[in-house]
């Protein structure tokens, strides 16, 4: 009896560390991505919306945590509470109350800010239609083998997510846009979340393949805010996003956490709302996907087996190199301001303080001296 | 009664002539002026286009040395074969593969030139005497006695477009014409699969329209590990020194990049633009801590803690780029005297011999060891001139890997001459645009067939003239790349791949195509109603008066006649 349990114990060991040894091999070919990037939006503005603000640079900190360099993501905020005049603490965004964790740091990179962000511009991102002069840290380069995270937050409604409080993205046109992206195979896997009141209603429409989708609440449902900090006198963060958090504070660039644990965060008794998901249109099981196939940036390696052997010695650069003197421009011109000539003002037409204040005048002339005279004006 | 009848008639020609104005006039005009511009797309072109049947030929020359062929079999000799190969990938591509094939025995200057002692000479001066155009093969079919090739080996392939191959034993005693062409016939479809396209990378080239099963993992690999077909590179060389307190280096780069990288890069000019530049980074650290080995007495990296070290020093990279071309990156890393010298172990715990890896679609990193080159009572910092050969030769094997030239094992029997000073054989060359044109024609034609689809669906969206124009000369330079393959001229081929390739893919990333014109049916209405709603119920109620009064007339009039 002994000999067969020590046999059992030994095929197990085997099977084990066979399992094991495929896992390895196995993990540059399951996932098939080779970069990852990350679109972070916030699309409220108002001092009140803070927490919209702190959700995004939350996320923003954990993608970074994990590995995805700033020149891979691309973070829109709509409006700036470091720097806001109502903020007490400047230059910092708290998301845990008694200001225990400052999102904002030194090296946040705010790739479209304030105005900036609006449904045309997050659109013009995602299906790449940029203007030639956009820099590179504003474009999404990504390829047929990139993994995309794309984090939406802000006040939404049945079907519709609203941007800046004057204008709304659709569940339609966000769905065209990701079918815009796969027609030129500008993503391999793509992951959206969405943080808002009944967000379930923005991955409803989606079509195109290889898309996997989580959102805060379902239709009807509202997104609740979490705590509210008393000395800054605004909810911090969102219940969600909170959660969703915590949960990514236990994961690291080696984490094998995959998507199953992420649809169980917050549960109904935490959040209030229901957390839906959405993972029809995704080929692989999420059972198979890490948290780090899209939250991190594990690169796959290859060890460089050949060398070419080269024998030529180097011949020197020919010609000597052109040292160029630069020199700054005179910064302040004191000369050429001091003797200015005061410029031509151009002639503008009257402005309407100086209009209302004629028409003022003259109301008051034809009401003291009678209606008569306005006849031969009109 | 007179003037009422009047003022009535007078109300019945202003309500009418209302509604005439309306119909005739504003509609027309609501009509034009809501519609949006679009300018004409061949589309009949574009749906042709979407039904891909490329034909790409291959010229092949054949040359039987002496001692190869009888006299008989010489007479019959110079020949020409044509051979076809139909591959269908899906139902809306298809290949066929054609290879003109040409026999002829050798001149009394290549049989001078296969008389040198060793391949390699043989085919330095084989190539002397005439150069193969771009996409043709030259077979020389040398015979068994031969002493060119050493014992084991049937085939050598050389640094240009040549290679030679062995005769088999049973051709040694008189057969026909025929035999010996059959006989050949397979070995020489194998010489093409090495040195010409072969059926999986062409499939591999086609990613992009059909979206095939994952084949070997090998397959999977090479098609993750290059990079896309892209106008330009942008490659960055970059000396990490994490401790100049001891180490003052210095590196050569200029030279070395003038002597080892720019030959490859002007031999690729066909392919894409190169821009280079490098950088030194000081105190630039690898993310993970390295552990020492007692029994080497060095540090090791090994293999799992690889993937992690690129992240933390990418963020300390910065770019230069001021375009959208990806960008290549090669790493030189000198260890701190503390932790040196530091080896790369792999999955079996054996050093690395280059000391180097690579990330797929990223660039290399190599990890260059400087211990050795002073003693324990040097005095810091010590200043290290780097082997430029040595580095160079490793950026230049991975810069390789990444441009997606191939490095599978060549089949049995099989020598392949070892790469030439500039890093890439013509052969390789070749194969490389084979699969980029390949490549470029199917994203040109996915990209306007998806571009035509879109613009079809979605009504809304304003065409500009030139965006009709980017597209009309995109389908154009499709359709003549298509030819040039068909003809065998792969020099123009590429070119027009590439063009095709830009002008579509300006078409579809024009900034003028965002499509916010989505209006959702109950949408128009509310915009619509409270226009035209207020103006059109007085016109329509005075129209409808109108129509019962003349029905009361004739109605009043029937009741005359009776």
């Amino acid at each position: 009896i002994y000999l067969f349990t020590y046999f059992f114990f030994l095929l197990l060991y085997i099977a084990f560390m066979l399992f094991i040894v495929f896992d390895n091999a196995g993990q540059f070919f399951s996932s098939g991505h080779t970069n990852n990037w990350a679109v972070l939006v916030c699309t409220s503005r108002f001092w009140f919306n803070y927490r919209h603000v702190a959700n995004t640079l939350s996320v923003y900190r954990s993608v970074k945590r994990l590995g995805i360099p700033d020149s891979h993501i691309v973070l829109m905020l709509a409006d700036d509470m470091a720097c806001n005049h109502r903020n007490p603490k400047p230059a910092t965004v708290f998301s845990h109350k008694n200001m225990e964790l400052n999102v904002y740091g030194d090296d946040v990179e705010v790739d479209y800010r304030g105005y900036e962000v609006t449904v045309e511009n997050f659109l013009r991102v995602l299906t790449g239609r940029l203007p030639p002069s956009t820099p590179r840290s504003k474009r999404l380069l990504s390829d047929d083998r990139s993994n995309i995270l794309i984090y939406l937050t802000g006040h939404g409604g049945n079907g519709f997510l609203k941007f800046q409080d004057s204008e709304e993205i659709s569940n339609v046109e966000l769905a065209d846009a990701f079918e815009q992206m796969w027609q030129k195979r500008r993503y391999n896997e793509l992951l959206f979340i969405i943080d808002t009141c009944q967000g379930a209603s923005m991955y409803e429409r989606f079509y195109s393949p290889n898309l996997m989708a989580l959102a805060s609440s379902q239709v009807g449902e509202d997104s609740l805010s979490h705590q509210p900090d008393l000395a800054i006198g605004v909810h911090l963060m969102d219940r969600y996003t909170f959660y969703l958090l915590e949960f990514l504070e236990d994961i690291h660039p080696a984490s094998k956490t995959n998507m199953n644990d992420l649809f169980k965060v917050c549960p109904k008794s935490q959040c209030v709302s229901t957390p839906g998901h959405r993972t029809d249109l995704f080929l692989r099981d999420p059972g198979s996907v890490l948290i780090t196939d899209f939250f991190g940036s594990v690169r796959k390696v290859e060890i460089t087996m050949e060398t070419i052997n080269l024998t030529d010695p180097i011949n020197p650069v020919n010609g000597e190199l052109q040292i160029r003197k630069y020199s700054y421009v005179d910064q302040l011109p004191v000369s050429e301001i001091i003797h200015q000539k005061p410029k031509q003002k151009d002639w503008h037409p009257p402005d309407g303080f100086i209009l209302g204040l004629w028409t003022l005048i003259l109301l008051v002339f034809f009401k003291l001296y009678g209606m008569k005279h306005l006849k031969h004006i009109f | 009664l007179a003037l009422k009848l009047n003022v009535l008639k007078r109300g019945q020609l202003a309500a009418l002539s209302i509604a005439a104005v309306v119909i005739i006039v504003g509609v027309p005009l609501w009509w034009r002026t809501t519609e949006t511009y679009r300018a004409w797309l061949p589309v009949n072109q574009i749906n042709e286009l979407a039904n891909l049947q490329l034909q790409l030929s291959a010229d092949v020359e054949v040359v039987f040395a002496r001692g190869t062929v009888t006299p008989e079999q010489q007479k019959k000799v110079p020949l020409t074969q044509t051979q076809d190969e139909e591959h269908t990938v899906d139902e809306d591509t298809a290949l066929r593969y054609r290879y003109e094939t040409k026999y002829r025995t050798a001149t009394i200057m290549e049989e001078d030139a296969l008389n040198q002692p060793t391949a390699a000479e043989a085919d330095l001066s084989l190539h002397t005497l005439s150069e193969s155009p771009c996409g043709s093969l030259v077979v020389y079919v040398i015979p068994e006695s031969s002493t060119l090739l050493p014992e084991d080996v049937d085939v050598y392939i050389g640094q240009r477009r040549t290679a030679l191959l062995r005769i088999g034993a049973q051709m040694r005693v008189g057969r026909t014409l025929e035999q010996l062409l059959a006989h050949l016939e397979p070995r020489i479809k194998q010489v093409l699969q090495v040195m010409s396209f072969s059926h999986t990378d062409i499939t591999a080239a086609l990613s992009d329209r059909v979206r095939l099963s994952p084949g070997n993992k090998e397959s999977i690999a090479d098609s993750m590990r290059a990079f896309k077909s892209s106008p330009g590179y942008e490659i960055t060389f970059s000396l990490l020194n994490p401790d100049p307190k001891s180490h003052r280096v210095h590196w050569d780069i200029e030279g070395a990049v003038q002597t080892y990288i720019q030959p490859l890069l002007t031999k690729l000019a066909p392919l894409a633009n190169f821009s280079i530049d490098s950088q030194t980074l000081y105190y630039a650290m690898l993310g993970v801590n390295p552990r020492y080995d007692s029994s080497r007495s060095a540090y090791t990296l090994n293999s799992d803690s690889l993937a992690h070290v690129i992240n933390p020093v990418e963020a300390r990279l910065g770019s230069n780029a001021a375009s959208s071309n990806p960008v290549l990156n090669f790493l030189l890393y000198v260890p701190d005297a503390h932790h040196s010298p530091l080896h790369i172990h792999d999955h079996k715990k054996q050093e690395v011999l280059s000391n180097a890896f690579h990330s797929p679609r990223w660039g290399g990193i190599m990890v260059y060891n400087v211990n050795g080159f002073y003693g324990p009572e040097a005095v810091f910092p010590v200043d290290i001139n780097i082997n430029m050969a040595k580095v160079m030769g490793v950026f230049l094997a991975q810069l390789r890997l990444l441009l997606g030239v191939q490095s599978s094992a060549p089949p049995p029997g099989f020598l392949v001459a070892p790469c030439s000073s500039t890093g890439l054989a013509d052969w390789e060359l070749d194969r490389l645009m084979w699969s980029r044109t390949v490549e470029n024609v199917a994203t040109a034609t996915t990209t306007i067939t998806s571009l035509a689809q879109l613009l079809d669906q979605i009504g809304n969206i304003v065409i500009n003239d030139n965006i009709a124009q980017q597209v009309s000369s995109a389908v154009t330079s499709l359709q003549l790349a298509v030819a040039e393959l068909e003809a065998g001229n792969l020099g123009f081929a590429l070119q027009y791949s590439k063009e095709a390739i830009l002008a579509s893919e300006r078409a579809f990333f024009d900034p003028s195509l965002l499509h916010l014109l989505y209006f959702p049916d109950d949408q128009k209405f509310a915009i619509y109603i409270p226009l035209f709603l207020p103006m059109c119920v007085p016109i329509l109620l005075s129209l409808l008066k109108i129509v019962s009064e003349a029905r009361q007339k004739r109605r009043e009039r029937q009741a005359k006649k009776d």
